[in-house]
C-alpha cells in the first residue's frame, strides 16, 4: 500500500488554497486552442467535492447566458494553473446539488462573516 | 525476445501525464532477478535463461532446488522462471533489472487470473438470461447442446458451466508509463491479469512493433 501511496504523494500538488463547498472560486485553466495553449477562467460556485488524496475532484456551476454550465476538474491535475477563492459561502450540506433545481436569486449561498 | 523480467503485482493506481491526460496504471515490481541458469543448444537443444526472483529463507528451500541454486552460487529465490532470450551475452549469477524497460516501449504481461470458481454459462460465456417470470421455466441454463440424431453427440468445445479464472492470461501491448529503476517498480498504462502480490512475467511485446 505505502508504494502506491508514495507514487501518488509525487503528483499531489501543495500550494492549492483551502476552499471549501459553496465558496465561489475562479479556476485558471489551461485550453488548447489548435497549437496554442492559453488560460481560461471559470468562474463559479463550488458544488461538491468528491473523493480524496490525488483523485479528488471538485464541480464548479456557473449560470451563463441563462445556461447552467457545471464542470469537474481534478484537483491536482497539471492542467490546472491556479484557483483562486474570491468569496466564502456559509452552507450546511456537503453537496450542494439543490442549487440546480433553483433559479435567479435563490441561486446565491449566503457569504460567511 | 530479447528482454523479460518477473515482477510482482503491487496495486493499480492512476498518473497524470505533462500535458495533463489522467491515465490508469499498475504499479509492478519488476526484479531484480538473477540468472540462474543459462541453457543452450549444445547441452540442451535449445536457448533459454532462466530467472530466478524474490529472495526466500534458506529453511524454506527444499534440498533438490537448493542443490540448483548452489550450483549456480546464487542466493535462494522463490519463484524460478525460463524465457527464450536471444543472444548470448547472459551469464549466470547475472541481475537483471526494471531498467531494461523504456518509458513508451510496449509489453506483454502474463499472470494467473483471479480464479472466479465453478461459474454458469451467464457469467462464464456472457449468455443471456431467460425470462424471470410469465410462465417461463428456462432460466439461466445453458440451453440445447446440439443437434438431434445427426451427431447425437455434443460437439467439442460447446460453452458449458465450469472452472472460470485463475489460468494463465496474457495482455498484449501495453504501454510502459514510468520506470523507477531505484525502487525496481515499473508502471504500466491498464490493468494486467490475477491479484495483488501475484507473480507476473514481463516480456517485450510480440506484437507489430512501430
Amino acid at each position: 500500500m505505502s508504494i502506491i501511496k508514495s507514487i501518488e504523494q509525487q503528483q499531489v500538488k501543495k500550494d492549492i488554497p483551502t476552499f471549501n463547498v459553496g465558496d465561489t472560486v475562479k479556476v485558471h485553466a489551461k485550453v488548447v486552442e489548435g497549437k496554442r495553449e492559453r488560460i481560461q477562467v471559470f468562474e463559479g460556485t463550488v458544488l461538491k467535492r468528491q473523493n480524496g488524496g490525488l483523485k479528488e475532484t471538485f464541480t464548479v456551476r456557473k449560470i451563463s447566458y441563462g445556461v447552467g454550465v457545471e464542470r469537474t476538474f481534478p484537483l491536482h491535475s497539471p492542467r490546472i494553473e491556479k484557483i483562486e477563492v474570491t468569496r466564502r459561502g456559509k452552507v450546511r450540506r456537503a453537496k450542494l446539488n439543490y442549487l440546480r433545481d433553483r433559479v435567479g436569486k435563490a441561486t446565491k449561498v449566503k457569504e460567511k462573516k | 525476445m530479447n528482454k523479460a523480467i518477473l515482477g510482482k503485482k503491487i496495486g493499480m493506481t492512476q498518473v497524470f501525464t505533462e500535458e495533463g491526460h489522467l491515465i490508469p496504471v499498475t504499479i509492478v515490481e519488476a526484479g531484480p532477478c538473477t540468472i540462474v541458469q543459462v541453457k543452450n543448444t549444445e547441452k540442451d537443444g535449445y536457448n533459454a535463461v532462466q530467472l530466478g526472483f524474490g529472495d526466500v529463507k534458506e529453511r524454506r528451500v527444499n534440498k533438490p532446488t537448493k542443490g540448483h541454486f548452489d550450483k549456480a552460487n546464487v542466493p535462494y529465490k522463490r519463484y524460478l522462471k525460463e524465457f527464450r532470450l536471444e543472444g548470448s551475452n547472459y551469464e549466470v549469477g547475472q541481475e537483471i533489472k526494471a531498467d531494461i524497460f523504456t518509458p513508451g516501449e510496449k509489453v506483454d504481461i502474463s499472470g494467473i487470473s483471479k480464479g472466479k470458481g465453478f461459474a454458469g454459462v451467464i457469467k462464464r460465456w456472457n449468455q443471456a438470461r431467460g425470462p424471470m417470470s410469465h410462465g417461463s421455466k428456462f432460466h439461466r441454463r445453458p440451453g440445447a447442446m446440439a443437434m438431434s440424431a445427426t451427431p447425437a453427440r455434443v460437439l467439442k468445445g460447446k460453452k458449458l458451466p465450469g472452472q472460470m479464472g485463475h489460468k494463465l492470461v496474457t495482455v498484449q501491448n501495453l504501454e510502459i508509463v514510468k520506470v523507477d529503476a531505484e525502487n525496481n517498480l515499473l508502471l504500466i498504462k491498464g490493468a494486467v491479469p490475477g491479484p495483488k502480490n501475484t507473480l507476473l512475467s514481463i516480456k517485450e511485446t510480440t506484437k507489430f512493433k512501430r
